[in-house]
């Protein structure tokens, strides 16, 4: 599939959010299936009044289809250097902090005090500085990793689908990466410096993760550059998109938003609770099966609300500066967490809640791909393997497959060469 | 307007040349049918009863001809018929059906996954014939097919859509067309699977077996055509619960004291 | 020379082409597809092919079906 995906104008997709009549929002409640159209009606002023209803629909669609389980991860940050200038982060390369790598023994080691908190999901998170912090550099820790955690994810700068692809080999199993906004105008205005000015780059970047054959891909918008609302729409087109084209793939949205913080930038529009609450809930209802993620950006009294009712995934005990975990330190912080709470407390009140929390969900174990090129095994002679190799020259060669129909074939297991 | 593999088509109604009393009567029915794409099967020639040609009763010019490889049991099969179909025709449209099971005639999903990636390598146009399995649907458009035909129900049960579910799954995640095939015995089961957003259907049993299968055509014409138009149109949203036509308050919702107002 | 076409055993006379027993089985060219010990001929080969002793042969045509 050689086409990528495109955002029409942010004026065009306002122009759907406007003059929604009721009964729009309330069709769109009461479908199964719901278009881009039902989203823009939800995301809507209109159906501000039915939040209530929308909270009520999200729950139920939420509770069918995850049942009442939330996930749990923590992010590890494992540098804050960062050669763009993006103008809302605490990482940009203008502001003066205490810039820190973790060596690859620092970051095991803080990895390890995540992992006997309870954690088996990590994130590991960094700013964008290819030379400091590199693809060799990610795929040696991922191998230390691998074997501790049922989860290694990165959110780092893009890469390419071939690094991806090395990645995924050497451990990491899923890739988070966030068009800040869809707004393109706006999008240029925040950016100033740096790789991350090329939008169609970071566009095209969870296609690519996804391509590479990572396990699930997180997309999501800065919530406070650009409207919420289109944001939210164009949020909906793109999992839509990816949904299409790489069926195999789970994806996640995060929410992560610009709260006005003295001495801190200013969210360029404003997103209460309420809005950020109409934005899960409206793609919840849109796409059931996304996961949805809530980091310690919030509140607990927000966190806590929220369970059930759309969110799928929290983090926890989080902290955002590198080797903060060793070291209670928050020198150099990306932003500052609302929830302070330790994973011991966030997972008492989700039990005090009636839900369950869920450290592991997925263990790599079951994944059956080899370290490095070389041999994979086909385990059934059609079509590919899980490691998207390509196929069609593979079981050309196998013998017995043109065979006359004199009883059923066997199914055959076996070993073939990949195919450049 | 329809399309697949770049093709337009003006009919969404498909139609099969199989089970019919005369040539004479299945010409007339595919011309009341409006159909624009017609499948054929292949067989030995019966040397000492050589019958009528059937392609002399239809012309070349104004259908569209979907060779099918019925009777093949395995992907060999199906892809020596697949290449005898393409020498006789020119073209490289396909029904790939694959069916093992003489009985049911239900299509072999593995077979099917295999002889498509290897004819669609060759350039042939295909077009699987499978059960409602909607991965089975994504790994064939994975491997090239042009399209998807699930059944609805088993070949000449005429049953009706019994896939539905599954068929709507396939209808929503499908990147290539998706023509329901087989076991559609009423005009009421093809307009349903357009409703559905079918892209097409195919029939063959119910036109030909019909007591006048002239008229029954028509009907099938009109029920495609009027399923389409209110795909198109925007079907209001089924619920297992009264929603008045007027609006209401009271619909119970979550309780959202916890949200603050201020950011 | 024997061949067998469609399962049935056939006498022929030496080099007698694809064509010339088509049209002593009373069948037009342009409405059936051959295959030869298991390839298909082209339809402009039928003049030029000479059928050999034991060769198989299979002539396949349209008809009808779903």
């Amino acid at each position: 599939m050689k086409d990528s995906f495109t955002i029409t104008d942010f004026s065009v997709l306002q122009a759907q959010l406007d003059h929604v009549p009721e009964h729009r929002v309330l069709a769109a409640l009461a479908r199964d299936h719901c278009t881009g159209k039902d989203l823009a009606a939800l995301l809507s002023p209109a159906a501000e009044p039915f939040l209530p209803q929308l909270a009520a629909r999200s729950r139920e669609i939420t509770r069918q289809r995850f049942g009442r389980t939330t996930q749990i991860y923590a992010p590890l940050y494992l540098s804050n250097y960062c050669v763009n200038r993006c103008a809302y982060c605490g990482f940009s390369a203008g502001n003066r902090i205490h810039r820190r790598k973790l060596t690859l023994d620092e970051a095991v080691a803080e990895a390890e005090i995540l992992r006997r908190r309870g954690f088996q999901h990590i994130l590991l998170v960094s700013g964008e500085a290819p030379a400091v912090l590199d693809v060799d550099y990610l795929e040696a820790i991922a191998r230390r990793l691998r074997d501790r955690f049922a989860a290694v994810s990165i959110e780092v700068q893009p890469l390419d689908e071939d690094e991806y692809a090395r990645l995924f080999r050497a451990g990491i199993t899923a890739v988070a990466i966030y068009q800040e906004t869809y707004d393109r105008r706006v999008y240029d205005r925040v950016h100033l410096a740096g790789r991350k000015c090329d939008y169609d780059f970071r566009l095209a970047t969870p296609a690519r993760a996804a391509a590479a054959g990572m396990r699930e891909v997180g997309i999501g918008a800065l919530l406070g550059l650009s409207d919420w609302r289109a944001e939210g729409l164009a949020i909906g087109l793109h999992l839509a998109w990816l949904r299409r084209r790489f069926w195999q793939t789970g994806f996640t949205v995060s929410f992560p938003r610009l709260r006005p913080a003295a001495g801190e930038f200013q969210p360029l529009v404003t997103v209460n609770e309420k809005n950020l609450s109409q934005l899960i809930f409206a793609l919840r209802i849109f796409d059931p099966d996304v996961g949805l993620i809530l980091s310690t950006r919030e509140e607990p009294r927000y966190r806590d609300g929220m369970l059930g009712l759309g969110p799928t995934r929290y983090s926890a005990g989080s902290c955002t500066a590198p080797g903060g975990y060793s070291h209670e330190d928050h020198d150099g912080e990306q932003f500052s967490v609302g929830d302070h709470r330790s994973v011991e407390e966030v997972c008492r009140v989700i039990r005090s809640r009636g839900f369950d929390p869920v450290c592991k969900d997925w263990d790599r174990a079951f994944q059956q791909v080899l370290e490095g090129p070389g041999t994979c095994h086909l385990h059934l002679s059609v079509g590919g393997c899980s490691c998207g190799h390509k196929s069609i020259g593979n079981y050309l060669e196998i013998p017995g497959l043109l065979r006359p129909a004199a009883g059923a074939s066997p199914p055959s297991t076996q070993r073939v060469e990949k195919i450049q | 307007m329809l399309t697949i593999a770049d093709i337009p088509f003006s009919s969404r109604l498909f139609v099969g040349t199989g089970k019919f009393a005369s040539a004479g009567i299945m010409r007339q029915a595919i011309e009341a049918s409006g159909a624009g794409m017609v499948t054929v099967a292949l067989r030995r020639v019966d040397l000492d009863n050589p019958e009528d040609d059937i392609m002399s009763h239809l012309d070349r010019e104004r259908f569209h001809f979907l060779p099918n490889t019925s009777g093949a049991r395995n992907a060999e099969e199906a892809i020596r018929l697949a290449r005898l179909a393409r020498a006789a025709t020119g073209t490289p449209w396909l029904k790939l059906e694959v069916t093992p099971d003489p009985r049911t005639l239900l299509p072999d999903p593995i077979d099917t996954l295999k002889a498509t990636e290897i004819l669609a390598h060759e350039g042939f146009i295909v077009l699987p014939y499978i059960n409602a399995d909607p991965i089975l649907a994504l790994r064939l458009q994975d491997v090239g097919a042009a399209a998807v035909m699930p059944l609805g129900a088993p070949i000449g049960t005429n049953l009706g859509l019994r896939t539905a579910l599954q068929v709507s799954i396939i209808i929503e995640q499908a990147r290539v067309p998706v023509v329901v095939d087989a076991g559609i015995g009423a005009p009421s089961h093809a307009a349903l699977a357009m409703e559905m957003g079918a892209d097409a259907v195919l029939v063959n049993t119910a036109i030909a077996v019909a007591g006048d299968p002239v008229r029954m055509a028509r009907a099938f014409r009109q029920a495609v055509e009027s399923g389409r138009d209110a795909f198109e149109a925007g079907l209001g949203a089924a619920s297992t619960s009264a929603h008045a036509s007027s609006p209401e308050t009271g619909i119970i919702g979550e309780d959202l004291d916890f949200l603050q107002e201020e950011a | 020379m024997q061949i067998i076409c469609n399962g049935q055993r056939r006498d022929l006379a030496e080099d007698t082409t694809l064509a010339a027993m088509l049209a002593m089985l009373d069948l037009d060219p342009n409405t059936v597809v051959a295959e030869v010990n298991k390839k298909i001929i082209e339809r402009d080969q039928y003049e030029d092919l000479r059928l050999r002793d034991g060769d198989r042969i299979e002539l396949i045509r349209f008809v009808g079906g779903g």
